[in-house]
């Protein structure tokens, strides 16, 4: 029972990543219908963002409090500004071509910002540990230490709680919030409508990419940084958010919770012998999903008209 | 109307049998050929060459599903890595000598291809449903799984895979003969598939599915012919590999391979399968000229990505082929509004 | 037994019944038509019978075989072929190989057979040739063979759609919408093709049209939709005379 709560925990703690990650998939097919095949290695960027600013912050000061909002905020700029630059110079210019043109135009920023942060001058090939910002402690547990809650666990639970509250706020709150969702439902019509759809499409490639860089922090303080990190989260949580319904919001929060709960599971029960396909469990997912209801938790039918 | 024009005119292809002899005749001209190149190149040239030939297989096959018949896959690298752990398992545990060399080569490689078909059929019966970005990243998903699968198996039976340590100590008996034969044999099949009335079904789906099963033509059936012969020459490529290089790295068959195989297809143009040639051979040689920036590869391969879909999205050669072929014609303007451009296409035909 | 046979056919889109009880029997070399205003269901209708959607309930029957429910090119292979009412020709294809796709289905070779390009192989390939051009030439488009099908006008698009349809060797053509897009001259020549189809092609020609001239002088019978309902059935005076068909058309009298 208590490996059950500990597991669900971290579980949770994980899916809140996938989560962060997965909203920006879904904003942006909301409005583009684009898979933003470079969002996983935005995440990236937002780590090594991070372990950057760590560092530098760390070099004048101690308090985890000063150096804390400087990196997580920080990354969170620089990574907005990175979605920003995206959007405008790889897809924008594409705005009218089939779909799959675009595709491979994120798949192509994907590999190049992969690429670049593996030259020296920028971050290296190599793995780097995080500066030892916060290190891992248990805050809350029980007496039997069977069940712990980390402070990292609260800061992930914590920190993706209020981004999406923040979230839900802007998009159904907002002006800018109402012009998004009228983008995503019909995007020819709100241009007629007196919407400035190029702003729009900007403000959520910088707000997705902002969240994604909150994942990366995490992230790369809880394990370490390397460039070719984005890759396997920003998969996985690609398949969250076609899980929870591309497209949907709240399906992008409950699509990466499952996708993390689901893979810690089959990690802490599958027996040893098999833990190394647990990478293999999101594509599974992913497929059946696909297969059998490809519209997801939360998603809309869209019949092609003949 | 027009009555000195020709409307349409069979360009003069020579008989059959020729083109077989001829064929045939290059197949074993390969073979000297090879010989004088391994004797007198330099080895570091020899190489690069073999990399072309198994790029060629790899952007040619591809080229049928992604290009031809419009289906995006982004998993080619996993059906690569069956063909090459196919041969590189038996081959390293038979180690076959003298006579029994060849032979053993031919059934291996065929072997990989075909186990590879297979992977292609269990992949592309559920997958060929979903379209456009849906099915490339159910590919992907397909080929990380294939990959997950290598990385955790130690042994099948009697048989040493490796698992995450990779295969070693395969011998190496792939040659210049081996790779040009087999990407000679893959470019005729690819090319007379896809110029031929049966093969106009792959085309007709990449332009409109709807209207292609209303005419007739089954779609699933089609789509997963394309995608098993694609993976069955993936599995020939991987093949030849794995018996050229002596060993081989999971690591190596991941979605970043198959990306650089979806970068040859897209720079030589979707469809055209001369284009997907000329780009094998360039996105091969080129990286190689700048090896002293080895790290610039794949930045190089990123960037054909991205300008080529913003500059130039149909590719070098767009679905054209280098020469004419019955039934293609260059994309003229459009008829109503310029009379001309008929008599002048003729012209130029 | 009429060669196609449609009987209480329904269909349901998400709790509205796009097409309720629809009845009709068409024998080789009628020309039936199926009219109504926008909306009322006369391409759900060729939807349906084609395999694109499946129908709620009711029968589809075709020589007495039922084919509701096969997949599109089953019904196509079974002798149903049809256009679309927004042209989907195979635009990046030549006009020759558009036609040449028809005739893909009769082909008795297999892909080994493509790849070494056997006697078999060169004899099908050639005749079909043969046969594709035959067909442009009946339908006026012999000397636009060689064209990529987009570069062609709306007018020819129309008829290169017609011909592939054609190629599938069909027993009932299904003609959506043929003569929207075309000038008065056009559509007369087309009235003067359709007619020659169904006589030299011996096909049973089921037409939705919008241009009433037309529909009321080639159609030995037309039905009528509205709102998924059969409103009218009969001779084309039969259908004019009807009050109710009027009314569909042109709101309630007052």
């Amino acid at each position: 029972m208590d490996q059950l709560i500990q597991q669900l925990i971290n579980g949770l703690s994980v899916g809140a990543t996938y989560a962060l990650i997965a909203l920006g998939y879904t904003m942006v097919y909301g409005i583009l219908r684009l898979i933003n095949f470079a969002h996983g290695e935005v995440y990236m960027v937002g780590a090594v963002s991070s372990y950057y600013l760590a560092e530098w912050s760390m070099g004048w000061t101690h308090s985890l409090w000063v150096s804390l909002p400087i990196v997580v905020v920080g990354s969170m700029v620089t990574c907005a500004i990175l979605g920003f630059l995206i959007e405008f110079l790889a897809y924008r210019p594409l705005r009218d071509r089939p779909r799959l043109v675009v595709l491979i135009s994120a798949i192509g920023v994907s590999l190049l910002l992969q690429n670049l942060a593996q030259f020296q001058a920028i971050f290296g090939p190599t793995p780097k540990r995080f500066p030892e910002l916060i290190q891992s402690t248990p805050v809350l547990y029980n007496a039997a230490h069977t069940i712990v809650l980390t402070n990292l666990d609260i800061l992930s639970l914590g920190l993706s709680l209020g981004l999406m509250v923040i979230m839900t706020w802007v998009v159904l709150g907002t002006k800018t919030g109402l012009a998004l969702r009228a983008v995503s439902f019909r995007f020819d019509i709100s241009m007629l409508m007196g919407i400035n759809t190029g702003k729009i499409i900007s403000f959520t490639f910088m707000f997705g990419s902002a969240l994604a860089a909150v994942a990366g922090t995490i992230d790369a303080i809880r394990y370490d940084v390397r460039p070719l990190m984005g890759l396997m989260p920003g998969l996985k949580a690609f398949v969250a958010a076609v899980l929870g319904g591309i497209g949907s919001i709240p399906g992008a929060v409950v699509g990466g919770l499952l996708m993390g709960l689901s893979e810690t599971l089959v990690k802490g029960y599958l027996p040893s012998a098999y833990t190394g396909y647990a990478d293999a469990v999101a594509f599974v997912v992913l497929i059946v999903i696909l297969l059998v209801r490809p519209t997801g938790l939360f998603g809309r039918v869209a019949p092609e008209k003949v | 109307m027009n009555v000195n024009m020709t409307p349409f005119r069979r360009l003069p292809t020579l008989p059959v049998w020729v083109i077989n002899s001829a064929l045939t005749a290059i197949l074993v001209g390969l073979w000297p050929l090879g010989r004088a190149l391994e004797q007198n190149l330099n080895p570091y040239y020899l190489q690069i060459l073999i990399l072309v030939g198994i790029n060629i297989m790899l952007a040619v096959s591809l080229n049928l599903v992604n290009g031809i018949t419009g289906q995006f896959s982004l998993g080619h690298a996993g059906f690569m890595a069956v063909g090459a752990y196919t041969a590189g398992v038996l081959l390293r545990h038979y180690q076959p000598e003298g006579g029994a060399i060849v032979p053993a080569m031919l059934g291996v490689l065929i072997l990989g291809g075909l186990l590879a078909a297979a992977a292609g059929l269990i992949v592309g019966i559920p997958t060929l449903r979903l379209q456009g970005d849906y099915l490339a990243i159910a590919t992907l998903g397909f080929g990380e799984i294939i990959n997950v699968v290598i990385i955790n198996t130690e042994s099948v039976g009697p048989f040493y895979v490796g698992g995450s340590a990779g295969l070693h100590g395969i011998p190496i008996y792939a040659n210049f003969f081996w790779t040009f034969g087999a990407a000679l044999f893959c470019v005729v099949c690819v090319w007379r598939l896809a110029y031929s009335n049966k093969g106009k079904a792959f085309a007709a789906i990449r332009e409109d599915e709807i209207a292609a099963g209303a005419m007739g033509v089954n779609t699933t059936y089609y789509k997963v012919a394309a995608f098993v012969i694609g993976a069955f020459f993936a599995g020939v490529a991987g093949g030849v590999s794995a018996t050229w290089f002596g060993n081989l790295d999971p690591e190596s068959f991941r979605f970043m391979r198959s990306i650089e195989i979806v970068a040859m297809v897209v720079l030589g143009g979707s469809g055209s399968i001369t284009g997907a040639i000329v780009a094998a051979i360039l996105l091969t040689w080129l990286p190689e000229q700048l090896r002293a920036v080895q790290e610039w590869r794949l930045v190089i391969y990123a960037l054909v990505l991205i300008l080529m879909m913003i500059f130039r999205p149909a590719g070098l050669l767009g679905n054209r082929e280098l020469w004419p072929v019955p039934g293609r014609r260059k994309p003229a303007p459009p008829a109503t509004s310029d009379p001309d451009s008929r008599q002048r296409m003729m012209a130029e035909g | 037994m009429a060669l196609l046979e449609i009987s209480n056919l329904s269909v349901v889109f998400g709790g509205l019944k796009a097409l309720c009880d629809f009845d009709l029997s068409l024998e080789q070399g009628e020309l039936v038509g199926l009219i109504g205003p926008n909306g009322a269901g006369k391409t759900t209708t060729f939807n349906i019978v084609t395999g694109v959607y499946r129908p709620a309930a009711g029968g589809v029957r075709l020589g007495g075989r039922s084919i509701a429910g096969l997949n599109p090119y089953q019904i196509n292979h079974r002798g149903i072929a049809r256009t679309f009412q927004n042209i989907r020709l195979f635009a990046g294809m030549s006009v020759l190989d558009n036609v040449l796709v028809g005739f893909n289905q009769s082909l008795r070779h297999g892909f080994v057979g493509t790849v070494l390009r056997t006697p078999r192989h060169q004899r099908e390939d050639k005749r079909n040739q043969d046969r594709a051009m035959e067909l442009l030439a009946k339908l006026g488009l012999d000397d636009r063979a060689m064209e990529t099908a987009h570069n062609l006008p709306y007018g020819d698009q129309r008829r290169l759609e017609i011909a592939r349809a054609l190629a599938t060797n069909p027993k009932i053509l299904l003609l959506d919408e043929p003569a929207a897009g075309m000038n008065p001259q056009e559509k007369i020549e087309l009235a003067a093709m359709i007619e020659m189809i169904r006589t030299q092609f011996r096909v049973g020609i089921w037409l939705i049209e919008h241009d009433m001239k037309l529909v009321m002088s080639i159609c030995q019978r037309i039905t009528v939709l509205d709102h998924g309902q059969t409103i009218a059935v009969g001779t084309p005076d039969q259908v004019r005379a009807d009050p109710r068909v009027c009314e569909a058309y042109l709101g309630e009298p007052t």
